[in-house]
């Protein structure tokens, strides 16, 4: 079992926890994920390390709240013991490529960032874009800084950095800058899609990390397949990244919303649970 | 004693039919089907065995069990004494009770089926397992004088666990590890609850831990560590590698990626190992239609079949591209199917899945088949007949066309040989791969086949592991590390 050291609440819904697995974090090298389950009745769920510490036995998940599994993870307290498997998937291709551009949106910034310290530290040149929809939305911003040369920001309201999208900063770099040697790109699929859709004509190598329902996260289910040009690949295996020229972004978002309805009925349900827990607390005191 | 009768006597009892929960209540809960005998029953049937003096059925057992004898026991009401017999050579006799073809082995060559139908072995085998675990009492075999040496277990599936549970026994000290978060491998993702209830894994599992035998879940070796770190960081002396076959295979038809195929393993790790039958109390969820398809005719095939019947589907269809004759499900898994109502359409197989915009199934495109010329299985081979396509309407697909061997651990075991097909290659004598030390059997030796199988390739390879380390390994890594 592994056992949670610390968390950190590091923007609205977004929480930072140190969790103690030392085979794991001895391993883990950019571009891998775990799978975690909380207890017994729980689902098991794919999360990026986005940071590990091999002499501590220590690796960093950041993890969204978005849907029953991730609210509750929210709720655990440091010594609270959860089931964690990996490194899995296949680690990061690194190389000096000359400029790296790495673009990360919403949560997608978390699995960008030990990619991007790994391009750094391997020579390239980085500029980083990150994206959200509100300010505090755009997480991890020291630590980006310290793994890129060049930061570049944007919120959907313009409330800081350039208003507008990732895709659209982008385009100005190539514009003013040129033609960077490959572009990084991590954050919902759509932007993924824009990204790619963006880069495909000018012949820019892209990479991007898909986020795929998974169970085991080992080859053994399929449930995360997906294609990547006329084949049908497996994200927890063959992935996470793929040359983002070649995935069929409109079958990814219609996979990710297979259980949307059972998904929103858990939330639901737990939401409910939890009102009631706290007026229970409340009417106690 | 058991009465003393002629061989006439004994030919003239009846064959036990299986007690079993009536198909109409079973088709919507997950208890188990089959109910065992009573002791009775047990007695009478045991009676019917002629005690040969070569008997056919120990050749027949693919791990060679006194078949006659614990018969005997059994005969005598002796029960306890039967199951000690199995457990001789069968360290998991609930399980293999319950899942093995012996239609196939033991009971395909028994005598007395020569003119009437074989003493169901199986089922007295299950009876007197289950005898022990309603007790409590559990007989363990006596370990050996502890050897020194470490040994790890990659899988913890039926190779692993015959493998563990001989090693053991040989004084052994051995790790499993698995990759779930649960071990049993295809057991416990695999097998529904109906037809191998889960608690009896667990309790097998337990009686190894007893033995000495550590567990190691959400070890995925191949990416947590690798085989040659296992020998060379982690101090074991010999690895066995029984990884099964755990990569779903897919058709390559048009519109296999919409929402609402899944493959086998998919969809019954989903139900089995997460539970997803009772979503929302666990949070695995299943999404399932009215109207279900499965794709094959194997015993795995059944059990995607009969777990979409008790999950509330109205119309389970089950599409093969052969006949029912060809099926290579187990007769009697056929049968219960049957009686639960499946829709079985024979001769059929899907050229296409078809789907809506949202990438939603909606249906299944099917073209009817006519048997040839025998091909290399020796079956004849299924042919297309042109313009006889239909479509059927599903909103559930799930494949199941059979698995390959998972290259997690083959890929990144440098020097490990492989066949064509991304199986494991071994000595067949000691289960030795091409790396010294390092032994495999299961289905990632020979493809997807059946638990008695794999578990009696466990066994040969802890008989290989054990020669090895006696005779090759020299002194135990961990007590060469402390001298050195």
């Amino acid at each position: 079992m592994a056992r949670l050291i610390s968390k950190e609440t590091i923007a609205p819904a977004f929480t930072r926890y140190v969790v103690h697995v030392p085979e794991v974090a001895r391993k883990h090298r950019a571009g891998q994920f775990v799978m975690v389950l909380l207890h017994d009745h729980g689902e098991r769920i794919p999360l990026t390390i986005a940071d590990s510490d091999a002499e501590e036995g220590t690796i960093t998940l950041i993890v969204q709240e978005v849907g029953k599994t991730t609210m509750e993870m929210a709720l655990l307290e440091p010594g609270a013991e959860i089931e964690v498997a990996g490194p899995l998937g296949t680690p990061t291709h690194v190389e000096n490529w000359g400029t790296c551009v790495c673009v990360g949106g919403g949560a997608g910034i978390a699995p960008l960032l030990p990619i991007a310290r790994a391009m750094k530290e391997a020579g390239n040149h980085v500029i980083s874009i990150l994206g959200g929809r509100t300010e505090e939305l755009v997480i991890l911003r020291p630590e980006m800084e310290a793994a890129s040369h060049e930061m570049i920001y944007t919120t959907d309201d313009g409330s800081f950095g350039k208003k507008g999208f990732v895709t659209t900063a982008l385009a100005e770099l190539i514009e003013e800058r040129g033609r960077p040697d490959v572009v990084i790109a991590i954050g919902p699929a759509i932007m993924m899609k824009a990204v790619s859709d963006m880069t495909r004509p000018l012949e820019i190598p892209t990479i991007v990390s898909l986020n795929s329902i998974m169970i085991d996260g080992t080859g053994m289910c399929g449930g995360c397949r997906i294609t990547i040009g006329a084949e049908t690949k497996f994200v927890c295996v063959d992935g996470p990244e793929f040359d983002g020229h070649a995935v069929d972004f409109d079958l990814l978002m219609k996979r990710q919303r297979m259980f949307v309805r059972q998904e929103e009925e858990a939330r639901r349900r737990f939401e409910e649970l939890h009102r009631c827990r706290a007026m229970e607390s409340a009417e106690v005191k | 004693m058991g009465r003393d009768l002629k061989p006439a006597e004994r030919l003239k009892i009846p064959r036990h039919p299986m007690p079993a929960q009536d198909p109409v209540v079973r088709r919507s809960n997950f208890n188990e089907v089959a109910l065992g005998y009573t002791p009775e029953m047990a007695m009478e049937e045991a009676e019917r065995c002629l005690q040969c003096k070569k008997p056919q059925c120990v050749e027949g057992c693919p791990v060679g069990i006194d078949i006659p004898a614990f018969i005997e026991a059994v005969a005598d009401g002796e029960f306890l004494k039967a199951l000690e017999i199995i457990k001789q050579k069968n360290t998991l006799p609930a399980i293999c009770g319950r899942v093995c073809p012996q239609e196939d082995q033991c009971e395909q060559v028994c005598v007395v089926a020569k003119k009437h139908q074989p003493v169901a072995i199986g089922r007295l085998e299950r009876f007197v397992a289950d005898i022990e675990l309603a007790g409590g009492e559990v007989s363990m075999p006596e370990p050996a004088r502890p050897s020194g040496f470490k040994v790890a277990i990659v899988g913890s599936g039926p190779a692993g666990l015959a493998c563990a549970a001989e090693l053991a026994r040989m004084g052994h000290q051995v790790t499993i590890f698995e990759a779930l978060h649960k071990p049993g491998g295809v057991l416990v993702y695999g097998i529904p609850e109906f037809r191998l209830p889960k608690d009896i894994v667990q309790y097998e599992i337990d009686n190894l831990k007893k033995m000495g035998v550590e567990v190691r879940c959400n070890f995925v070796v191949g990416k947590t560590a690798s085989v040659k770190e296992l020998m060379e960081e982690w101090g074991y002396d010999a690895v066995f590698i029984g990884t099964g076959a755990g990569l779903p295979y897919f058709m390559g038809i048009p519109g296999e990626n919409f929402i609402g195929v899944y493959s086998a393993n998919e969809f019954l790790t989903r139900v089995n190992l997460m539970k997803a039958f009772a979503f929302p109390e666990y949070d695995t969820p299943v999404a399932l239609g009215n109207r279900v398809a499965v794709v094959g005719s194997g015993n795995v095939a059944m059990d995607c079949l009969r777990t979409a019947l008790r999950l509330g589907s109205e119309h389970v269809v089950c599409l093969y591209r052969r006949t029912r004759a060809e099926s290579p499900a187990r007769l009697e898994e056929l049968e219960h199917a049957e009686e639960e109502g499946v829709d079985f359409r024979w001769l059929t197989s899907p050229v296409e899945i078809l789907g809506n915009d949202d990438g939603v199934v909606t249906g299944v495109r099917v073209i009817k088949m006519e048997l040839g010329e025998p091909d290399s299985s020796g079956r004849r081979r299924p042919i297309p007949i042109e313009g006889s396509e239909y479509e059927i309407e599903v909103d559930t697909v799930v494949m199941a066309i059979g698995q390959g061997p998972n290259p997690l651990v083959t890929q990144t075991t440098e020097g490990l040989e492989l066949n064509r097909w991304g199986n494991i290659v071994v000595d067949e004598t000691t289960m030795m791969t091409s790396i010294p030390g390092v032994f495999a059997g299961g289905d990632i030796v020979t493809g997807a086949a059946t638990v008695i199988l794999a578990m009696g390739a466990g066994k040969t390879a802890a008989v290989g592991i054990d020669g090895y380390l006696r005779q090759t390994a020299g002194q135990p890594r961990a007590t060469a590390a402390a001298t050195a």
